[in-house]
């Protein structure tokens, strides 16, 4: 047989993409932001506070330096108790999400999934909804979080129960078993609401299905913080699997990644994450959607890099839309997760848009 | 250094979904050999060799490697000892051709472990031997059939596993692009087992051939004993003239409908 080899190799460009610079100015950007935004958000408000004394008041919580009586006890108040801890919040909540979103896009292999397409977003509404209406409240104050988390558990539950088939977990099937769920607690939580017909009710319901950070206080940081550190480093240490999770089952399996088994740990990780922030912060929709897809504009699919890019982004990104959020229409407040949903929608129009264009080279 | 070594299925037997599709498989391939698998659609040859990369399990049997028992390692350590070109890469996100190649670093890789020295000389000896070097830097989708079988192969190849399936490798390339990858294939050395659909390709390219019908081996040995106009029109249906290739000992078929229908 005639050998018909292809010709010696081009000269080579450099055999590998300039991926390093890109990600580490990525991240120094991304950084930046976050801590502009961090302090624009302790700055900003209806309570003025002067730049130098917003300072003076973390320096003398973190350190007991300095003059407690140069400040007033509001003015304390509102940048250490309220202010502050809101931020962070936002910080860890965006992150949470910009997280659990690159995983979901891998383990439903769709980079146009977000978590609540797994229905979670939902479980979270009815378990807390089902708190506020019966006014059983075992836990005191902590309930509708504790039931929020318990019913995004719920779903996640059956989800996964409805896409199990041959215990492969197949993307599709997971997608529409979290389509078919979303669906049946959105009329159940409808229901719930009708048969209240209180606005206290209504206002609560609202809460949770688009998102709120107003409740943000320093005790309600150390769960989803400790929970994000946790599910990042599972995740850190599942990189190079998840990258072949991409490529579909036959592929990973080639390369030594059985595919049915690691998208079981990863549902898990998602739900626990997912189910965390949605208890705390509501349904913040979009910024599992958005972040990821705009990080992998910015440093590619591989998770080693994509991860933190994304947790960076998704901090920054919710952070800024808060302030937003709270000053937009001031005095009264937006629910974030209406602003990120209409910053989201036209964002997420441009980035199918341009998706289409790279995939047809049009 | 790639290792050479032998693969042997004994008594393989796969079930999907209750049902089984590969029922009895024997099959050898010797240290830097070739061998074929041929057959009609739906006579098990994928299935076959996607319990050999541990895609399926197997419902019964054994499948070694140089002795080693393939289904009682762990995944990872199987991936260091079998390579593959599975039928579908899916390509839903975007991927660049070195670090699609670059993945089949992944079996060699613990937790954490970053890209050392020696991936990058091993994930470039693969592009270079693919002949793809210069298009590490494009996006895997925007490259043709060609390119893109090239691009997996060198991945195959900086997996450094002494076994190498190939899955209907050729599927949707043209005339020059199948010799070109099938060349490729040959030059690496390495064990391989490959399913083929095009006749003449498997009689050009393999050592030796297993023919696949219903699941099971119903002939097996060189090309030019099994590509005969008996077999041909039992196993395939059609009619079979061989002749050979001009300056070389391969038997080449020409087909046509059976019993002389069609032009």
């Amino acid at each position: 047989m005639t050998a018909l080899r292809p010709g010696p190799p081009k000269a080579p460009t450099g055999p590998r993409p300039p991926h390093r610079r890109v990600t580490r100015a990525a991240h120094a950007v991304l950084a930046g932001v976050l801590v502009i935004g961090l302090a624009a958000s302790v700055l900003l408000g209806t309570v003025e506070v002067p730049a130098g004394t917003v300072a003076r008041i973390i320096v003398w919580h973190l350190t007991g330096h300095g003059d407690p009586g140069a400040w007033s006890v509001s003015q304390d108040t509102v940048v250490w108790n309220l202010r502050l801890p809101r931020a962070l919040l936002a910080a860890l909540v965006g992150a949470g999400l910009a997280v659990s979103g690159t995983a979901t896009q891998a383990l439903v292999r769709n980079p146009l999934a977000d978590p609540y397409v797994l229905g979670l977003t939902y479980g979270a509404a009815v378990g807390a909804v089902a708190v506020v209406i019966t006014g059983v409240a075992p836990l005191g104050g902590v309930s509708t979080g504790v039931a929020a988390f318990l019913g995004a558990l719920g779903a996640f539950a059956v989800v996964y129960a409805l896409a199990r088939a041959g215990g492969t977990l197949a993307p599709l099937r997971l997608i529409l078993s979290g389509m078919a769920v979303t669906y049946a607690l959105s009329g159940v939580t409808s229901f719930l609401v009708l048969q209240a017909d209180d606005p206290g009710t209504t206002h609560s319901v609202l809460f949770w299905l688009f998102g709120s950070l107003a409740e943000a206080n320093w005790a309600a940081l150390g769960l989803p913080a400790a929970v994000l550190a946790a599910t990042m480093i599972a995740l850190l240490a599942q990189a190079r699997p998840l990258n072949t999770l991409l490529l579909g089952d036959e592929t990973a399996a080639s390369l030594g990644i059985p595919a049915a088994r690691l998208r079981r740990h990863l549902f898990l990780l998602i739900a626990l994450l997912t189910g965390v922030m949605v208890a705390l912060a509501g349904g913040v929709g979009f910024i599992g959607l958005i972040v990821p897809h705009a990080a992998r504009l910015l440093v590619g699919s591989d998770h080693r890099r994509l991860l933190p890019v994304a947790a960076l982004a998704g901090a920054g990104f919710l952070v800024l839309v808060d302030i937003a959020a709270r000053t937009a229409l001031h005095p009264q407040e937006l629910p974030v997760g209406v602003v990120t949903s209409v910053i989201g929608a036209p964002l997420f129009l441009w980035l199918v848009h341009t998706r289409a264009r790279d995939t047809t080279g049009l | 250094m790639i290792t050479v070594t032998n693969l042997d299925l004994h008594d393989v037997h796969v079930t999907i979904a209750g049902t089984p599709v590969v029922t009895g498989v024997d099959l050898t391939v010797p240290s830097g050999r070739r061998v074929g698998i041929i057959g009609p659609n739906g006579s098990g040859k994928s299935t076959l060799l996607r319990a050999v990369y541990r895609h399926l399990p197997l419902a019964r049997g054994r499948i070694t490697v140089g002795g080693e028992d393939l289904w009682r390692l762990t995944p990872r350590r199987a991936a260091q000892l079998v390579a593959a070109l599975p039928q579908e890469t899916r390509a839903d996100f975007d991927v660049t051709v070195w670090e699609m190649a670059a993945m089949g670093r992944t079996p060699h890789k613990r937790p954490f472990a970053p890209d050392t020295a020696e991936d990058t000389a091993v994930v470039t000896d693969a592009l270079v031997h693919a002949g793809v070097l210069q298009l590490a830097h494009r996006r895997y989708t925007t490259l043709s059939g060609g390119e893109k079988q090239r691009v997996l192969l060198a991945r195959a190849l900086a997996q450094q596993a002494p076994i190498l399936v190939l899955d209907e490798p050729t599927n949707h390339l043209d005339v020059r692009h199948q010799f070109e990858l099938l060349d490729l294939v040959s030059s690496t050395g390495t064990t391989v087992v490959a399913a083929l659909h095009d006749l003449n390709l498997a009689a050009a390219y393999c050592d030796h051939l297993y023919v696949l019908a219903e699941g099971r081996v119903v002939a097996h040995g060189p090309p030019h004993d099994i590509l005969t106009p008996r077999l041909v029109r039992e196993v395939f249906g059609v009619d079979a003239h061989v002749t050979r290739v001009p300056d070389a000992d391969v038997p080449h078929l020409i087909l046509r409908p059976q019993d002389g229908a069609g032009p």
